[in-house]
């Protein structure tokens, strides 16, 4: 069985907290996601999970093995760091058999395994190779026979994809979870790259300054984000401050600057309250056309900016309280449609918005990505 | 049955290398090649000389009851800074237009030039000596051309020329090192941006280059103040420190060698650790710009001439005063000298043992460096010693910055207590001593440019340490192991100072020695000298020539 457990594991690197009080549970043949911004630990937590580094305090184990003291030729976790790290001066065949040689095994045997991950990995036709005249996918997939050659069932991936141009990102990730779900591997992939990790995780994990701030399945994390900073990092999302000016028992009213008024689904807040608004991009609304008295969270504004982006087109709007709002919407429907400097409503329905206490250091802080 | 052999042989080796592999996973055993490494460095490396001074520190009253012996004493440590200064900045001002050159010139000679660069490097400094010798104040020489009987006497400016020339290839070498890393975008950004070719560089591409500017400078600087054999050819009646040593050895008290010694020993190391720490601070002039001047100094003529002028004085200076000995060997071999050495004679008899223990020695401390030193530069190159690791790499790095000659006194204090040890290996120990810098500094170098990333995959991917040392670390650094010591070997070969203050008995002159006492005390006929010079250099290059042939073949 292999799975993965962390309890109350804590590094740090002279002042630096980067893994803080950190528990987490990896079940057997699951594909986890670690999402993070730059300096969240990431990395750190794999190369505490190989046995690169110990840990300071906490405990993690393998197996439901305690393994804080085996150093990492014993672990049977395959490591494929950010860049790599093929051995230059090794063919490709001699990269892959690398592992199985130093675990002991026979040279015929070991080449016989060896073949057999570049085979899966489609790569046997460049055995003779050396890394450094394979092509960064090559690289990639080579990486990742080394690191299976070896008979772990635990993959460790940190930004496996990262250093690839955008349209092989794509191609690779799915092929990543298929040879995963094809061998049974229970899999911890590093990416920053959320549209990457949203698509290719079971389940997903927000990190950040060395804390996890949010797990779940991604639609779980996408749709409930629990916190501001997970709803910023995961997706886009347009946030407001304002205070809770009045309460009742279905909802609450929200005052957002400059006396703009939101209605909100939420009844656990007290008056006076000051709280942050969200919505995502692409569930706000424009309007054009005169406001009717009895319509409620429809906010006046003027299309300040469109964005291209291929398959979606973003608007950019400044509401007359001074806050912005971002709308997204399939190019098929929305390219053209609004025009610079055009007079709008926009609409934010209640069942889309969720509030968050007002974080203490400030929203600026709070949403800055390190 | 063949293949059942070879099934049973690689079971054989199979056993062995997970019995190896097995022991240098015990956290004990890595110990024990650490610290093995540490005691060694301790012991034979930078406590001998230090107790050495620090036992005999008594003595240094002594001198102050020889007050001309003080003043000349003094005298010839002032004159050890000033030459180095003097040769490490001018050699900066001279060699850094040629390394520019060629790194960046796209003319064919280049690779030529580029191939001479070399020669003072390849010819040992005892070699280099007479040769400048020879070249500069003999008859035979330059001179003949002035029609002089000496153009420039033996004495302060022969020191300087001789100096200035086997410190100059130390500074081309590493700046067209830095010049071959460092990235033109910057330099070429300056000048889309309007800066004048001059300008650029002077405020962009040099302040840049600052850190290896500054590490040629102190090697230079370092070279210049550690050297002896070729300088006490060339002193006449200049003295520095380790000509004043030299000469002095087997004359005067102890008093006036400890105080020598140690002055030098502590002025080297505290000065060159000043200059380490404060030239970083160092502004270039970057805040002004002088577009009518700096555009005229872009100019194409300025620039042909200053690469001209550049090559100029890098073939009269350099590249002639170190080929000259070439003349004096060609003529020694004709005139009846090799004969007379074929027959033998109690001259060369004494002269083939010193090459025998030249060679012995050279390949001994070589050893005993490779061995202890590649623990030590892991440690280093890696930081295991956590903050303790730059102390340690500070220390490293004294013996090449100390004058060998005061090492090699201190030395012979130090091992002078011990008479049961043999003094050949006396001798072996003091060359290890001054060459272990060599070999450390280049392979942590080496080291260093490997990604921890690969060591620490290699673990997870099931190696142990040895294996990963194995399969790994050794085949990444092979080459800077090879040519690490290679550069330790040429160094204990060419050593004169260290060498001539602990030898006792005239048997175990190492070559340099003999030779310095053949050509300064006249022992020998200059045909005699110049065929033994002869044959140091040309052995020297046949055994540089075949181990880097063998690099060459272990590289494929
Ligand atoms: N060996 C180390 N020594 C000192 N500090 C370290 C070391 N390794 C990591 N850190 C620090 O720990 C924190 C987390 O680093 P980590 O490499 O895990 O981040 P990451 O999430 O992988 O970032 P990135 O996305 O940039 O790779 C950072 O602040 C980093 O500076
Ligand atoms: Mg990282």
């Amino acid at each position: 069985m292999p799975s993965i457990r962390l309890v109350n594991v804590t590094k740090k690197f002279g002042g630096i907290t980067a893994i803080k009080k950190l528990s987490l549970t990896i079940n057997d043949c699951e594909y986890v996601c670690v999402l993070g911004p730059s300096g969240s630990g990431k990395t750190t937590l794999l190369r505490l999970i190989a046995g690169i580094i110990k840990p300071d305090e906490g405990e993690i184990y393998i197996n439901n093995k305690l393994v804080n003291d085996v150093p990492p030729q014993e672990r049977n976790v395959a490591y494929v760091p950010q860049y790599y790290a093929l051995f230059p001066h090794l063919t490709v065949i001699d990269n892959v058999a690398f592992g199985p040689l130093s675990r002991g095994l026979r040279r015929e045997e070991a080449y016989k395994v060896g073949m057999h991950m570049l085979e899966m990995t489609r790569l046997a036709w460049r055995a003779e190779s050396l890394p450094y005249e394979l092509s960064g996918g090559m690289q990639q997939r080579l990486a990742l026979a080394r690191g299976l050659a070896c008979g772990a069932k635990i993959l460790l991936l940190d930004e496996p994809l990262g250093a690839l141009d955008a349209r092989l990102r794509v191609e690779l990730r799915f092929r990543l979870r298929e040879i995963a779900k094809e061998n049974g591997l229970t899999v911890i992939h590093v990416t920053h790259d959320q549209e990457e990790a949203i698509v290719v995780a079971d389940r997903l994990i927000v990190l950040r300054g060395g804390e996890i701030q949010q797990e779940g399945p991604p639609s779980q994390v996408y749709n409930e984000p629990k916190n501001i900073f997970v709803a910023h990092f995961v997706g886009g999302a347009n946030f407001f401050e304002g205070f809770i000016a009045e309460t009742d028992p279905h909802g609450s009213w929200v005052q957002l600057r400059n006396g703009f008024i939101l209605r909100v689904n939420e009844t656990r807040w007290k008056v006076g309250e000051k709280i942050v608004i969200m919505i995502r991009e692409e569930k706000t609304e424009i309007i054009k056309g005169i406001k009717r008295r009895e319509d409620i969270n429809l906010l006046p504004g003027t299309i300040k900016e469109a964005s291209f982006l291929g398959d979606f087109v973003i608007y950019g709007i400044l509401l007359d309280n001074g806050d912005n709002v971002n709308s997204k919407m399939p190019t098929l429907l929305g390219i053209g449609k609004f025009k610079i400097g055009e007079r709008v409503y926009v609409r934010l329905r209640t069942e889309y918005l969720r509030a968050y206490p007002y974080p203490p250091q400030g929203l600026y802080q709070e949403l800055k990505v390190m | 049955m063949r293949r059942q052999r070879a099934i049973a042989s690689e079971n054989v080796r199979l056993r062995l290398i997970r019995k190896i592999d097995d022991f240098s996973a015990k956290n004990l055993v890595k110990c024990a090649v650490y610290a093995s490494s540490i005691i060694f460095f301790f012991t034979l490396i930078l406590i001998p000389p230090i107790a050495g001074i620090l036992e005999n520190i008594g003595k240094l009253k002594t001198i102050y009851y020889d007050p001309s012996l003080l003043t000349s004493a003094n005298l010839a440590i002032i004159n050890s800074f000033t030459m180095a200064f003097t040769v490490a900045t001018l050699d900066l001002i001279a060699a850094l237009p040629l390394a520019w050159f060629i790194v960046r010139s796209k003319m064919k000679i280049v690779n030529f030039i580029d191939v001479l660069v070399d020669i003072p490097f390849l010819i040992p400094t005892a070699a280099l000596g007479y040769s400048s010798l020879l070249f500069w104040s003999s008859q035979d020489g330059i001179s003949r051309i002035f029609g002089m009987e000496t153009l420039i006497p033996p004495g302060f400016a022969l020191v300087l020329l001789l100096h200035f020339a086997f410190s100059y290839p130390v500074i081309v070498r590493v700046m067209v090192g830095e010049l071959l890393t460092y990235r033109e975008v910057y330099e070429v950004a300056a000048r889309t941006l309007g800066a004048q070719p001059f300008t650029a560089v002077r405020t962009i591409t040099l302040p840049l280059l600052k850190p290896g500017i500054i590490v040629s400078f102190l090697l230079a600087f370092a070279r210049s103040l550690s050297e002896t054999g070729a300088t006490v050819i060339a002193a006449g009646n200049f003295e520095n420190g380790p000509v004043f040593i030299f000469k002095n050895i087997d004359k005067v008290g102890e008093g006036a060698l400890v105080y020598v010694s140690s002055v030098l020993i502590l002025a080297s190391t505290i000065i060159f650790f000043l200059i380490k720490l404060l030239a970083p601070s160092l502004k270039f002039p970057i805040k002004r710009a002088f577009p009518s001047i700096e555009r005229k100094l872009s100019s194409y003529e300025v620039v042909k001439f200053r690469d001209g002028a550049t090559i100029l004085v890098f073939l009269i200076i350099v590249v002639a005063p170190s080929l000259f000995i070439a003349l004096p060997v060609l003529s020694a071999l004709l005139d009846g000298t090799v004969n007379e050495m074929v027959a033998g004679s109690e001259l060369w008899n004494v002269f083939w043992r010193s090459m025998l223990i030249s060679y012995a020695v050279g390949s001994i401390s070589t050893l005993m460096n490779v061995v202890f030193g590649l623990p030590a530069a892991v440690l280093i190159a890696r930081r295991k010693l956590g903050r303790a690791t730059s102390i340690f790499k500070a220390l490293v790095s004294i013996p090449i910055i100390v004058p060998s000659i005061a090492l090699g006194v201190s030395l012979k204090f130090f091992w002078g207590k011990y008479g049961f040890i043999p003094e050949f290996w006396v001798i072996v120990f003091s060359h290890t001593t001054i060459t272990y810098t060599y070999f450390v500094e280049s392979m942590s170098a080496a080291i260093e440019g490997i990604p921890v990333e690969m060591e620490d995959v290699a673990g997870t991917l099931g190696a142990k340490p040895f294996t990963i040392f194995r399969r790994i670390t050794l085949p990444l650094t092979k080459y800077a192991v090879f040519s690490g010591a290679i550069l330790v070997f040429t160094r204990a070969l060419g050593e004169t100072g260290a060498a001539k203050a602990v030898v006792r008995t005239k048997e175990f002159q190492t070559l340099p020695v003999l030779l310095v006492d053949w050509i300064i005390n006249k022992r020998a006929t200059s045909s005699q000298s110049a065929l033994g010079i002869g044959l140091y250099i040309i052995s020297a290059f046949l055994v540089l020539l075949a181990l880097r042939f063998i690099i060459r073949e272990r590289r494929r």
